[in-house]
């Protein structure tokens, strides 16, 4: 029998506000052990939660992306249990009230959009970090950093819509550029701003019924959901197929050896104990700060992708590119701004500007800092009206990447060389010194033509334009033979 | 449990001149957390623990000048009605050595009685300040929810704690009111708002009403508290007030609505005291279940483990809807009924308990029994309105008779205007107190 996966995704995304969840410690990262810490977030007697209004505002401009609807009335919970990296040995979060719920987050553009639909996305606050095993002297020992207790998370949990592993990477490379493009996360999953846990089962494919669910915990890189995915399909696949049945239980995935492990049966299941948070009071959210929040919503990445189909004509393929970061449709928009035809600067951006800049690991801030707007434009412009070959001006390009030449170069210098007067001698030293190729050509292999256009352009650093290359190539080489 | 001179010295230095309170020796309850002395909420898991932070109420107290002399002993966690489940031993009544201050502040409590000072802090739960106050003779403030900060304040039952107020005189409840009482930043759940003014206090209560529940003496409550209801009912209706008589039942409930909805609180609340940040912690451990559930086991006294116990139970998956939800449920009812009480009329006189004060180990073995003595002062902390006990005199064997005044939300002025109409009545104590006026609001006593 065939089976099919389903499979639902739990998602936290820490939210890069200022201060904490419910004090005013900085929720930054990477500070000493333990210093970003207060009576409240570490728990103490008689220190109270008060909560942070930049997450709320985070959270509703999610909800607002996803469509999700936003309750004026939600309330804060108390999920009970033990556990050392947790200072109160209870998380503030939302239970049977969240701040959203439903909505969906469309994934691609156009005829490609699929939309995955969410059960809901609340506030929390997030746990300390647990050390261990560490050894003082003789003894094995555990250290907690409880910097990070105590930042706001929100969590994203889904229908069950997923079918395979792919499509949960599709989804997370989806909510990754969503949380980005609105400025409220790093979304970064390698460094735990994003993370993920997983509901699976299987069921004969087409059945309505859903099989036994395990859940996958420990899946921190969007290709660690997938491989964990992968391997716990499998293993429920082989555990039905030899007539056993699958147990509820909780596994870790260890992506390095690609196992999994079983962290919790169902007998161990926690019993959580929620209860509605009696320190805080019910969060009460009015049309006013959501139709603030509203206004202050950018035009949404899947909205962009498709505006930049239709208005600049652009390909499914680089509008998803250039989609794909709101800094790379910022940059594409200034140059088109600055007078670069949109189809000329997209091209550069998908294809030129995004390369450097991941071979380099810079951002487009940065890329801008050493590329600056003006000269690029200026460049860019100089390419359309053939004053400067695009090899030419890619060239450039890398020099003050690279080299760390003056963009000011930019405006002038590298003109576009098409005069016989100039061509003609690099076009006779080309034949002189190919004497294979040209035979070879005229023995009628034309493709040797392009070999021997790419000599010239060498020669020419670039700046020969090639069609004029290539047509006095063809004078001077004469008819090739009829094969 | 008070602290030495040197500790009252370093506060002094600190005590601001020329606030309300300026030189005003005060003792803390030992759940209401200092910098200067260990806060041990009376139990072993805190031993020696000393914050690193002034309760918002603290910060107000220093600020309006007072002097911060020691801690008062209270029942570990605030859960009793004695003062004998301290993991510090137990406090005795100034009045008999041989009975019980009350509980849970029947530190703060005993301490007020006897002269140590003139004004103290507790913290009230289900009763924990009205009742040592009555067992000890003075009056006892549990203010409306939210108009105390209780940031600092060691929890027991969130939705029910308010830090209360001890003193000898009404006047000087209203002083230390007015210096604590009105929102913070810190707590989420203050009111918001200016506290209702109390500077009025001495106002007197012609043209008031007063709610006379009589059905809740019929049965279970001793003679002479009746006679103490009596003796201050009285009084009322010779300085203006109106009697007005009606049956009022919301102790039906209330007791097994308080309890659930406490434990369920505190079993969360307590959650944290778990040895592995501060406090006590139990050294044979050699996995985390085991530093968890012996330091727990050893730490907490056996009343607080019951409780803990109870309150995780009341939460627990399959039990949750039956037992929390519903005691919620309860709860809403019962806001209602004293909300269609007070239409009848401005505060209500009863009991604060409906005995006075018991001899030590007479309840301890009774836990039940305990509970019930909570029995007219929960009802507040579920509605959330303030409450204030009031010494009617001595009986005649010489211990301190009370009563206990309700209002609705935010009535803190009319409670101490009739509080104060009482006390111009009684005969209050057996104590000389030699240095009541100095402290005192600008006008005479």
């Amino acid at each position: 029998m065939a089976y099919e996966a389903v499979i639902g995704l739990e998602c936290h995304i820490q939210l890069n506000t200022r201060s904490k969840m419910f004090c005013d410690c900085p929720a930054a990262f990477g500070a000493e052990a333990n210093t970003n810490v207060c009576p409240v977030c570490l728990g103490l007697p008689g220190a109270l939660p008060r909560a942070n209004r930049a997450a709320i505002d985070s959270a509703l401009r999610l909800g607002l992306a996803l469509g999700s609807t936003l309750q004026p009335e939600s309330v804060f919970a108390r999920k009970n249990y033990f556990y050392p990296d947790m200072p109160k040995n209870y998380q503030i979060t939302q239970y049977d009230r969240p701040l959203c719920e439903g909505g969906a987050l469309p994934v691609g553009a156009g005829e490609r959009q699929r939309k995955f639909e969410l059960i809901r996305v609340h506030v929390e606050e997030d746990t300390g970090k647990s050390f261990h095993p560490e050894r003082f002297g003789d003894h094995p020992v555990s250290r907690v950093d409880f910097n990070r207790a105590g930042v706001p998370l929100l969590e994203l949990v889904t229908q069950p819509v997923f079918r395979e592993p792919a499509e949960c990477a599709a989804f997370l490379v989806g909510l990754r550029r969503l949380v980005r493009w609105l400025g409220i996360s790093e979304g970064d999953m390698e460094k735990g701003h994003l993370r993920c846990d997983a509901n699976v089962s299987i069921r004969p494919a087409g059945d309505t019924k859903f099989g036994t669910k395990t859940e996958l915990k420990n899946l921190n890189s969007i290709r660690g959901v997938e491989k964990g995915l992968a391997a716990e399909i499998a293993r429920q696949k082989r555990a039905v197929a030899a007539g056993e049945k699958i147990e509820q239980a909780t596994l870790l995935y260890d992506a390095d050896h690609d196992k999994l492990a079983v962290m919790r049966s169902k007998e161990h299941a926690h019993d959580y104990r929620y209860f509605p948070e009696p320190d805080l009071p019910v969060l009460r959210v009015s049309a006013a700060w959501i139709a603030a929040a509203r206004v202050a919503l950018p035009e949404l990445p899947w909205e962009t992708e498709r505006r930049l189909e239709t208005e600049y004509a652009l390909s499914g393929e680089v509008a998803s590119i250039i989609g794909a970061d709101r800094e790379h449709v910022r940059l594409l928009e200034d140059l088109a701004r600055a007078g670069v035809s949109p189809r000329t600067a997209a091209n550069w951006v998908a294809n030129v500007v995004i390369g450097h800049a991941n071979r380099l690991g810079i951002d487009l801030a940065r890329f801008r800092e050493r590329v600056p707007l003006g000269p690029f434009a200026t460049l860019l412009k100089r390419v359309e009206s053939a004053q400067v070959t695009a090899t030419a001006a890619k060239g450039m390009l890398e020099d003050v990447l690279d080299k760390g030449a003056d963009p000011a170069g930019f405006v002038s210098g590298g003109e576009a060389v098409s005069g016989d007067d100039v061509l003609l001698p690099l076009v006779r030293a080309v034949i002189a010194e190919n004497a294979g190729p040209v035979e070879q050509y005229r023995n009628g292999k034309t493709a040797t033509l392009g070999f021997l256009v790419g000599q010239v352009m060498k020669k020419s650093g670039g700046q020969a334009v090639p069609q004029t290359v290539k047509e006095i190539l063809m004078r001077e080489l004469g008819q090739p033979a009829e094969r | 449990m008070c602290h030495g001179d040197d500790a009252a010295r370093a506060a002094n230095a600190r005590a601001v001149r020329g606030g309300p309170l300026a030189g005003v020796p005060m003792l803390l309850k030992d759940n209401i957390c200092t910098t200067e002395f260990p806060t041990t909420c009376g139990s072993k898991i805190l031993a020696g623990y000393r914050p690193p932070y002034d309760a918002t109420a603290v910060t107000r107290l220093r600020e309006a000048g007072a002097v911060l002399i020691g801690k008062g002993n209270m029942d570990e966690f605030a859960m009793g009605s004695s003062t004998e489940y301290s993991a510090y031993g137990p406090t005795r009544n100034p009045y008999d050595l041989g009975r019980v201050p009350g509980g849970s502040s029947g530190g703060p409590a005993a301490a007020v009685a006897y002269g140590l000072c003139p004004i103290a802090l507790g913290s009230d739960t289900g009763g924990s300040v009205r009742q040592p106050a009555a067992f000890c003779g003075v009056f006892g403030l549990k203010p409306t929810y939210g108009r105390i900060s209780r940031y600092g304040l060691v929890a027991f039952g969130s939705s029910l704690d308010q830090i209360g107020i001890f003193a000898r005189h009404a006047g000087d409840v209203a002083l230390a009111y007015s210096v604590l009482a009105g929102p913070d930043a810190y707590d989420a759940t203050t009111r918001l708002g200016d506290a209702p003014d109390v500077s009025g206090w001495e106002r007197g209560v012609e043209g008031l009403r007063f709610g006379w529940p009589e059905n809740l003496w019929k049965e279970g409550v001793e003679r002479d508290v009746i006679d103490g209801l009596s003796s201050a009912a009285e009084w009322l209706e010779r300085a203006g007030a109106k009697r007005v008589p009606f049956d009022f039942l919301p102790g039906e409930y209330a007791v097994a609505t308080y309890y659930l909805v406490a434990t369920a609180e505190a079993s969360s609340n307590l959650a944290r005291f778990d040895g592995v940040r501060y406090g006590f912690r139990h050294e044979d451990s050699d996995d985390l279940r085991a530093l968890y559930t012996r330091t727990r086991s050893a730490g907490f006294g056996a009343e607080v483990q019951r409780r803990i116990l109870l309150g995780t139970y009341a939460l627990s998956a399959g039990y949750y809807d039956a037992y929390y939800l519903t005691a919620q449920r309860a709860r809403s009812r019962i806001r209602h009924e004293y909300h269609e009480a007070f239409a009848r009329c401005d505060f209500m006189l009863l009991p604060a308990s409906p005995t006075l004060p018991f001899k030590l180990g007479e309840k301890t073995e009774d836990p039940l029994a305990m509970y019930l003595s909570d029995i007219f002062t929960i009802g507040a902390n579920l509605a959330g309105i303030p409450g204030l006990s009031v010494p009617v005199g001595l009986t005649a064997s010489g211990l301190p008779r009370s009563v206990q005044l309700l209002g609705p939300e935010d009535s803190e002025p009319v409670l101490l205007s009739a509080g104060r109409a009482i006390e111009m009545k009684g005969d209050q104590t057996k104590f000389d107190h030699r240095h009541e006026s100095e402290f005192a609001w600008p006008t005479k006593r």
